[in-house]
């Protein structure tokens, strides 16, 4: 009995564990840091539209390497991914291919995109502050607040190891130097309430429960709580903080990151990946991220949903998204020297 | 029958079994010379094994040595002394918790009878079903200022704000290691209850009828009795805590393994990462090593006469006593179990939809097959280089073994990165050999399937079926196999005919620990599998996207269920084993 059961589980086992490579005509593989349900609307509308088929295969680390080491056999047709640094990175380790095509230039302006054609920005979300609707009553703020004594005790983020964060002080740094970064990293250490943990929505819902006043986070996941009809919890946390769009005194700018995506070097399925650059370029695709997914769009003029419109006017930052990247190792170990991530109280 | 402990010592020594074995068959090892002569098929088959094992290894070492030194500096300076605090502490308040509350419900359920005592001592199991980074979460959740536990706080003290009372922050090294202590501890209740069931209630009687009151019995006697098993449930405790990231992470614990990370992934160094990690495993290499010289000279009898004896009565608690021996048997399944799920369930239960996608279903049986599959496959090899060893009694043979099941104290990105870029390096070189040579192509063979997550699995938790066949073994009594032997069986045919079937509760132990670590794996198989590939584990994480794991919670919720099934098969098998023997 045990034995026959075992026999069936093996065969089970092998059925299943059988190379589903997908390389058939008609298809385009996408090898993505963003989860398979914020891209899903719109790979959804690209299939409708197109008849080609997609396969996504999500990675939360390592898919650079992964893709340089699978070599000239890569199934890799397109990489998408957040963060400028990982789509620099992408283009550094030698992983993709330039682009030039006069439907995604025309759909992007240049400066969310790579001058040789390696990359391209989708979306943009702004690093900005959500601040208690009780508690503070100011309308503008600026980064460098962020290290003003009045505030201590009073800020909430999550670590200063994480992506959105380092590309944050990447941008500091780029505008103020490393002396004077690290002087404000270490007063906005002073200022924070407890040791920096969590993502940026529990950010909010600490806003919510009297711990801190303000925080860093970024706009799309105000979108998201304000609009949660599952988790009530989050809804609250949403409604209790207001955005503030915080500026470099030397821009009046806030700071943007983007998600990007890019063109795989060895992508077997070239034309339909081209093809898909296009579509999430156009506008369909923005519309859908700008409305399901509450990011600001990168085509031009195109409004972004009612929600994050409520949020006020975003003022992006001038500085080139590719010197913020180039600032990453920098402002990592300047989190560690710093010590950001011990709290307040070290 | 004889009955083996349920796993074991990664620390036990080789050296010490060996010693007993020749100790007690010395008269018969007289009498009919031992024929161990040398198996070259059966040392190449280990060499071919070991090196698999040690494939990510090997790669993570060639990846380190290719980089510079240029990281260590910075890390010098700013970030491996705090973080090796840090994880020094997490590691020695994991390690008290997962024993302290191993040792005292495994006494507890074996020596006494109080109310739902049989429930207990399964439902103690439970704990083991649970992922830690899910747990992590559901803590985070339950003891979070909007969580039930502070609002409760907050109505029965008229408390308003955060500001009117003091509440311990779950998001802190004591924190995270209370959620793993509360997930990790089955592991040390498991091979600590065996060795009560086995010797506990015999040499206890003998102590109470000398005298001693039951607390001294377990201290003086049992205690002592039960070390080795205790450190061989704690071992496996320490190595999936220094592995661990999504937990410490989540809580914002910075370990030596965070590090690993933010050198690779936040300074852009690989090379600097997999230095990092290897210097990780030696430290854990030497620990364990130091671990087993201490206990060289002990010697370990396991009392075969206990199966003679008849069965003896557990001692009736009454009075508060009974409600104290509940209570304190209840709360480890309440944290490391009820809590996330309670969590989850909550949360599920607004999105019930999300049970009946064909997504759930498909994930649901990849995970099955996925696992079933690294089960068995582990669960063969490590017969196979336990059997080595003691068919060869070659001790560079039992340290080739040892190395072989190193990858359980790794992290999992980086074993699965390791292990990746040694698999489409074989793949790359064999393709362009036979499209050189016959114009065929094969492309990534086995990194483009999911072969390479049943390979990376495999090598990942080979030290938990290891462990415990070897304890398995080491309680065999060696006269059976001899008198197999000086009846004319060879080595092999007494390894089938004897061996194996003796070892069968071991067997079974290593298939349930594997399956279960196979099904709540996510890092290494989140990088190692091909396309539209979803086990429930990466299932969740998919799910749960932009930093909202209650959008995963079905499926949370199915993985704790699969993995509950087996355990609880397990718990039980090993429990009848021993009450219908003794």
């Amino acid at each position: 009995m045990r034995r026959t059961r075992f026999v069936q589980f093996a065969a089970l086992a092998m059925v299943s564990t059988m190379s589903t490579a997908a390389l058939a005509d008609g298809q385009v593989n996408v090898y993505t840091y963003r989860q398979p349900e914020l891209i899903k609307p719109v790979l959804d509308a690209f299939t409708a539209k197109t008849g080609i088929a997609t396969e996504v295969l999500f990675l939360d680390k390592g898919l650079e390497e992964r893709v340089a080491s699978e070599g000239e056999n890569s199934p890799a047709d397109v990489i998408m991914t957040v963060d400028i640094s990982r789509l620099t990175a992408a283009k550094e380790k030698g992983i993709t291919q330039p682009l030039v095509d006069e439907t995604v230039n025309a759909n992007i302006s240049p400066e969310y995109r790579d001058p040789d054609g390696d990359w391209f920005g989708l979306t943009k979300r702004a690093r900005v502050i959500y601040a208690s609707k009780d508690r503070v009553s100011q309308t503008e703020i600026t980064y460098a607040e962020l290290a003003d004594p009045k505030w201590k005790g009073k800020i909430c983020m999550r670590s200063g190891q994480h992506d959105y964060n380092l590309a944050l002080f990447s941008a500091a740094i780029e505008h103020w130097g490393v002396e004077k970064t690290e002087e404000w990293m270490k007063g906005l250490k002073a200022n924070l309430a407890r040791k920096p943990n969590g993502g940026d929505r529990p950010q909010a819902g600490a806003i919510a429960a009297g711990e801190c006043d303000i925080a860093l986070g970024n706009t799309y996941y105000v979108g998201l709580m304000r609009n949660n009809e599952k988790d009530p919890k989050e809804k609250e946390w949403g409604n209790a903080i207001n955005v503030l769009f915080p500026t470099f005194t030397e821009t009046g700018g806030s700071h943007v990151n983007i998600s990007g995506v890019a063109l795989a070097k060895y992508a077997p399925n070239k034309d339909n990946a081209v093809k898909l650059i296009e579509f999430l370029s156009g506008h369909e695709a923005q519309q859908i991220y700008a409305e399901k997914n509450y990011e600001y769009p990168v085509e031009p003029g195109l409004e972004p949903s009612p929600t994050v419109k409520a949020f006020g006017e975003l003022k992006a930052d001038t500085l080139s998204l590719a010197d913020i990247a180039k600032n990453r190792k920098a402002a990592s170990e300047m989190v560690d020297r710093v010590g950001l991530d011990d709290g307040p109280n070290s | 029958m004889v009955r083996p402990l349920p796993f074991g010592t990664i620390g036990a020594t080789e050296g010490r079994a060996s010693r007993e074995r020749m100790a007690t068959s010395d008269l018969i090892d007289r009498r009919a010379p031992a024929r161990h002569g040398t198996y070259p098929w059966l040392t190449g088959f280990v060499l071919t094994m070991a090196a698999i094992v040690l494939l990510p290894v090997l790669s993570l070492g060639l990846v380190a040595l290719s980089g510079s030194s240029d990281i260590w500096p910075h890390l010098i300076e700013n970030v491996l002394p705090r973080a090796a605090l840090t994880t020094l502490a997490l590691l020695v308040m994991v390690a008290l918790g997962a024993a302290i509350i191993g040792v005292v419900t495994a006494w507890l359920v074996v020596v006494f009878d109080f109310p739902m005592r049989k429930t207990l001592s399964w439902a103690l199991v439970l704990p083991l079903a649970v992922p830690p980074y899910l747990a992590a979460y559901g803590f985070a959740e339950f003891f979070h200022y909007s969580g039930p536990v502070q609002s409760l706080i907050r109505s029965a003290f008229g408390f308003q704000t955060i500001h009117d009372y003091w509440f311990p922050d779950i998001r802190s090294t004591g924190g995270a290691a209370l959620v793993l202590t509360a997930v990790l501890y089955p592991y040390v209740y498991l091979t600590t209850r065996v060795i009560f069931l086995m010797q506990g209630r015999n040499i206890g009687d003998v102590a109470r009828t000398l005298g001693a009151r039951p607390g001294k019995v377990f201290l003086r006697v049992l205690l002592p009795v039960t070390r080795p098993a205790i450190i061989a449930g704690v071992a496996l405790v320490l190595m999936e805590t220094v592995n661990d990231i999504g937990a410490s992470e989540y809580l914002g614990v910075r370990t030596l393994t965070f590090s690993v990370y933010s050198t690779w992934l936040n300074r852009g160094s690989l090379e600097g990462g997999a230095q990092v990690a290897l210097i990780i495993l030696a430290l854990v290499i030497v620990l364990l090593f130091l671990e087993q010289q201490s206990r060289k000279r002990q010697r370990f009898h396991n009392n075969r006469g206990t199966q003679l004896h008849a069965h003896n009565p557990r001692i009736r608690l009454v009075g508060w006593r009974r409600w104290a021996a509940m209570a304190i048997t209840t709360s480890p399944i309440m944290l490391g179990f009820g809590i996330p799920v309670f969590v989850f369930a909550q949360y599920a239960s607004r999105r019930l939809d999300q049970f009946v996608t064909p997504e759930l279903g498909k994930a649901f049986l990849t995970s099955l097959s996925t696992a079933t599959a690294t089960s068995l496959i582990t669960v063969a090899i490590a017969l196979v280089l336990i059997n080595a060893v003691r068919m060869t009694r070659s001790s560079s043979m039992a340290m080739l073994v040892r190395i072989a099941s190193l990858g359980y104290a790794l992290p999992g990105g980086i074993l699965g990165l390791g292990l990746f870029i040694a698999l489409t390096r074989f793949d790359n070189t064999l393709d362009r050999f036979l499209r050189a040579e016959f114009d065929i192509s094969t492309g990534l063979l086995v990194s483009g399937s999911a072969a390479a997550v049943v390979l990376g699995c495999t090598i990942r938790f080979l030290a938990l079926a290891e462990g415990a066949v070897r304890s398995g073994m080491e309680k065999l009594p060696p006269h059976l196999e001899e008198a197999a032997r000086n009846l004319g069986r060879t080595p092999v045919q007494s390894a089938f005919s004897i061996v194996l079937p003796l070892l069968h509760p071991a067997i079974l132990t290593a298939m349930v620990l594997v399956f279960v670590d196979t099904v709540k794996e996510l890092s290494a198989t989140i990088l190692l599998r091909p396309f539209g590939f979803n086990t429930l584990a990466t299932f969740v994480y998919e799910q749960a996207s932009r930093s909202a794991p209650q959008d995963g919670a079905a499926a949370a919720l199915v993985i704790i269920a699969t993995a509950m099934v087996p355990v609880i098969i397990l718990s039980n098998a090993l429990a009848r084993d021993r009450e219908a023997s003794l």
